[in-house]
């Protein structure tokens, strides 16, 4: 067999390994309840954010609309959720805020677990003074604290979708960065990743072929337990009025219903709504990063005696 | 634990307050580069009152100079003044610090305590009803936003049953002294306690859980049983201070985050302390005390980080070597 | 005749999840004898010798019988158990770094055991340095954590621990596995020694065949959770009468080879799936000198020779 056939088939061999490895990694998570769970409520959440135009007109978020409704309706005087203190329907901004909810989520989170695997890559696998800058690094951004420095970035780049996105991912990474440098470290030191050296494998092939394939799953399951932290922490800047006012998001309900006195109004369905929303998300992604957590994480699997 | 060891944390310690120092500095120029326009709009300003306003705010000389005097204001506590009161920063946070330490201090305490003592339980009952309900109420509880929560217990208890003050620190108008104000505080430091402990609770509990789990299966724990050692007694003398050792670090180090989380749930609660300072200062923007809170928050951080360090090397005689 | 110190009757032990580990094991031990438990990973030996104490996780279901002084283990309640437990009956472990307390130091490790059974005992501190100094460790190491001993140190904290009770009878669960062969031979000649010292009943638990033949007077071998022949330690290594014992006594070891730690038999494939057992003879797949009918025989223990048994067709014909 000629060089080229030998590298297209092992290829595929390989294809076919990952592909029976994804197969075997889902019927395991099948089977655990919490996870399936967790992954039905996200499937329910995802699919009312893109439905959002069929529940609910984009219009009624706005004041300027809602000047002909009552305000601080109950859900039986105005279907199907009641109004707030403008007078705007409950329900569209519940539908639509799923949106920045789910959106925030997923982008600062990637932003962070990007940041954060490739600084974990690096201090891990090269060491020396280039890890220890970047530890330095990595603890110096642990140290700050989240909220004022979100804040602060806030009060500068000014309150939009982007700018929080930025400022949520850039404070999460540390999280990640140090779990991923542990992992490389241990990595590092395994058998078979000294054998490969001795054999002159270049660098590149280690963290190619020995290196990432091992820590990839980490990343998953630290991915899907960065989700809850982020978008627990857009809901509290919202909340504190640093997030867009121009787009409805569950936090800034939550922020306005505040401020416009639902609570001793006791205007349940302006509160309880997002604030539901949000821990059925935040509880999914708990459910399915633990579920996660256990099937791929070699340490946690049983041990044969 | 060699004095050395000790030496080493806090130098590393300090390294990273300093740099707090200087990022804070330049952080907030960033963000208000020129002060004195900002207060004084709309008024016309000739060079001379402009030149001498700067000169009272710090705010004549290059950078370098600025730099040089906030780092020397900041050595002596000075962390200037603050645009809504005109009061000292410095003076006002330490005044509005212990109803934050307080309300901070009895919630970790008690959400410790609870998450680990509930932790220990799930794990060593692993997959009993215990386990099943406690690791469902703490996930729930963990999923919940914080602030959310003590919105619901407001209304619940003090709206609609009225056993617990809406809000504040002590009733207004009242004069009590001694006991009875102490009592009265802590009636209303109730709900957001419970507010927060609830909120930390799943955390603790979660973490011990599976930090026991993995203890369980360690080798040492057989050769306990074979010696001899009741049950309970291999799980408190052996796997438990082993398990115990990843909470502790998150304890110390959740410490010194909580005292600047508890922001949005001082904010409900208006419970007079830092947080409720911050969540006030962010809307004038009192830009002063933002600093001067940002700089004692990054600071509590660091030393509970420290501290947190120097507890876990002590109870793990694996890290002390440096 | 004396009754032996312990008697097992056709023990099995499943675990959870219906695997047979161990599927009707008997054996004596009689007082100050030795005897040598051989086989590759998997066989059973392991999960042999933490039933004997009841070691094995919850959900492990154990049949049979196991008599310590004629008093039955298995049925013994969790009292009386505990008691039995170090101070009868203790366990040498492989000396892996885990298998002791990381956060606990060895000298208070070996004083709990101490204490465990003599609350109110004197001296406890001189009698783990009289300990440790027996098996060759200096008294004030009784004050390092296991992380600052090497595998060899380690392992003999193990020994004084486990005679820290006076025991009867100890189970040395593969002790040299893990070291390199220099250490592997010191702590060999230390066990050979204390166990004539103290006149122990020992069951040494090993894949290596060579070390048992010279340390025990008795030999069992072992292979998917039987034992296919026992006998004499000398003449089971030197004429072993089956099959797979003649494997294991044949390959010669390679210093430092760890590929021998995995198939010391030197046979080709491996050990049956204990859920998926062959019919018939378990070996008889991988057996040199199979035959057609090995796969329809049930084999049991048949004598072959004086003072020996042998699970196979083969010692039922006259030689």
């Amino acid at each position: 067999m000629s060089t080229a056939a030998t590298t297209a088939s092992a290829r595929r061999i390989a294809w076919q390994r990952r592909r029976r490895a994804a197969a075997r990694v889902w019927s395991e998570y099948r089977r655990d309840v919490p996870g399936m769970i967790g992954l039905g409520l996200l499937v329910l959440v995802v699919l009312m954010a893109l439905a959002a135009p069929l529940l609910a007109d984009e219009g009624e978020l706005r004041a300027v609309n809602a000047v002909g409704n009552p305000t601080w309706a109950t859900p039986s005087e105005f279907a199907p959720l009641g109004t707030d203190n403008l007078g705007r329907s409950v329900w569209a901004q519940f539908v639509w805020g799923s949106r920045i909810s789910l959106l925030v989520g997923l982008a600062a989170t990637a932003i962070a677990i990007v940041v954060g695997a490739l600084v974990g890559i690096v201090a891990g696998f090269f060491g020396g003074p280039v890890s220890s800058i970047l530890m330095r690094l990595t603890e110096w951004f642990l140290v700050i604290p989240f909220l004022p420095l979100a804040i602060v970035l806030a009060s500068i780049l000014g309150p939009s979708v982007e700018n929080i996105i930025f400022v949520i991912g850039i404070t999460s990474w540390p999280a990640t960065a140090l779990v991923v440098r542990a992992q490389v470290l241990t990595l590092r030191e395994r058998l078979y990743v000294e054998r490969s050296r001795a054999l002159g494998a270049t660098r590149r092939h280690l963290l190619g072929r020995h290196i990432l394939p091992n820590v990839s799953p980490l990343i998953v399951a630290n991915l899907t337990l960065t989700v809850p932290v982020v978008i627990l922490s857009e809901t509290t800047l919202s909340f504190l009025g640093l997030g867009d006012p121009t787009r409805a998001s569950w936090g800034k309900m939550l922020e306005e219903s505040f401020a416009a006195g639902a609570l001793t109004r006791n205007a349940w369905w302006y509160y309880l709504p997002p604030g539901i929303g949000i821990m059925m998300v935040v509880l999914a992604f708990v459910l399915i990063g633990h579920a996660l957590e256990q099937i791929l994480d070699p340490r946690l699997r049983e041990r044969r005696s | 634990m060699s004095a050395r060891f000790v030496a080493v944390k806090v130098l590393g310690s300090l390294a990273t307050l300093a740099f707090v120092v200087v990022f804070n500095f330049f952080l907030f120029r960033v963000v208000e580069p020129d002060p004195v326009a900002n207060l004084f709009r709309g008024r016309n300003l000739t060079q001379e009152q402009r030149a001498e306003l700067q000169q009272q705010f710090g705010l004549d000389g290059s950078r370098l100079e600025q730099f040089g005097r906030y780092v020397q204001q900041t050595a002596q506590l000075n962390l200037g003044r603050s645009y809504v009161s005109n009061e000292p920063v410095a003076s006002e946070i330490v005044e509005r610090a212990w109803p934050t330490i307080a309300l901070v201090g009895v919630s970790t305490l008690l959400s410790t305590v609870f998450g680990v003592l509930l932790g220990i339980v799930a794990a060593w009952r692993r997959g009993s009803k215990t386990d099943y309900a406690s690791t469902t109420f703490t996930m729930t509880t963990y999923s919940m936003p914080d602030f959310w929560l003590g919105m619901l217990l407001l209304i619940a208890f003090a709206v609609v049953l009225g056993w617990f003050p809406v809000g504040g620190i002590t009733d207004p108008g009242s004069d009590a002294s001694g006991i009875a104000k102490l009592l009265d505080q802590a009636h209303h430091m109730f709900l957001p306690a419970l507010t927060l402990t609830l909120a930390y609770l799943g955390e603790y509990t979660l973490i011990m859980r599976s930090s026991l789990l993995e203890t369980m299966r360690e080798d040492y724990l057989v050769l306990a049983r074979a010696k001899g050692l009741r049950d309970v007694v291999v799980r408190n003398r052996h796997a438990v201070p082993n398990a115990i050792l990843p909470v502790v670090t998150l304890i110390a180090i959740n410490f010194g985050f909580v005292l600047s989380g508890a922001i949005a749930v001082e904010a409900i609660f208006s419970w007079p302390g830092l947080g409720l300072l911050t969540y006030d200062s962010l809307n004038a923007p009192d830009l002063p005390m933002l600093q001067g809170l940002f700089l004692v928050f990054s600071a509590s951080v660091i030393f509970f980080n420290l501290i947190a360090n120097l507890l876990y090397a002590y109870l793990d005689p694996r890290v002390r070597t440096t | 005749m004396t009754a032996p110190l312990l008697a097992v009757h056709d023990l099995h032990v499943t675990y959870a999840g219906g695997v047979p580990a161990v599927r009707g094991v008997s054996l004596e031990l009689a007082t100050g004898e030795t005897l040598g438990l051989a086989g590759e990973s998997g066989c059973g030996k392991t999960t042999l010798g933490s039933a004997l104490l009841r070691l094995l996780p919850r959900g492990t279901r154990v049949t049979g019988e196991v008599l310590l002084d004629g008093e039955d283990v298995l049925n013994m309640k969790p009292g009386r158990l505990r008691a039995v437990r170090w101070t009868d009956m203790a366990v040498v472990f492989q000396g892996a770094l885990h298998t002791l307390n990381p956060v606990r130091k060895v000298g208070w490790q070996i004083e709990e055991a101490i204490t465990t059974h003599e609350p109110r005992a004197a001296r406890v501190r001189p009698r783990v340095g009289e300990l440790l100094e027996t098996v060759g460790l200096p008294a004030r190491r009784a004050a390092d954590y296991p992380h600052q001993l090497s595998g060899g140190q380690r392992q003999r904290v193990l020994i004084a621990l486990a005679l820290a009770c006076n025991p009867r009878v100890l189970i040395a669960d593969e002790p040299t596995t893990a070291l390199d062969v220099m250490v592997q031979a010191q702590v060999l000649a230390l066990l050979e020694k204390l166990q004539q010292e103290l006149g122990l009943a020992m069951i040494f638990i090993t894949h290596d065949l060579s070390t048992l033949a010279a340390v025990c007077r008795r030999l069992a071998v072992m292979y998917a959770g039987r034992i296919v022949e026992e006998g004499p330690s000398d003449d089971v290594f030197r004429t072993p009468r089956h099959p797979y014992t003649a494997a294991l006594a044949a390959a010669f070891p390679v210093i430092g080879d760890p590929g021998f730690r995995m198939r010391p038999s030197g046979l080709g494939g491996d050990p049956p799936d204990p859920r998926e057992l062959p019919p018939g003879c378990s070996f008889n797949p991988r057996c040199p000198v199979a035959r057609p009918d090995c796969a329809r025989t049930e084999v049991e223990l048949w004598p072959a020779g004086t003072d020996r048994r042998a699970a196979c067709v083969r010692v039922l014909e006259p030689s």
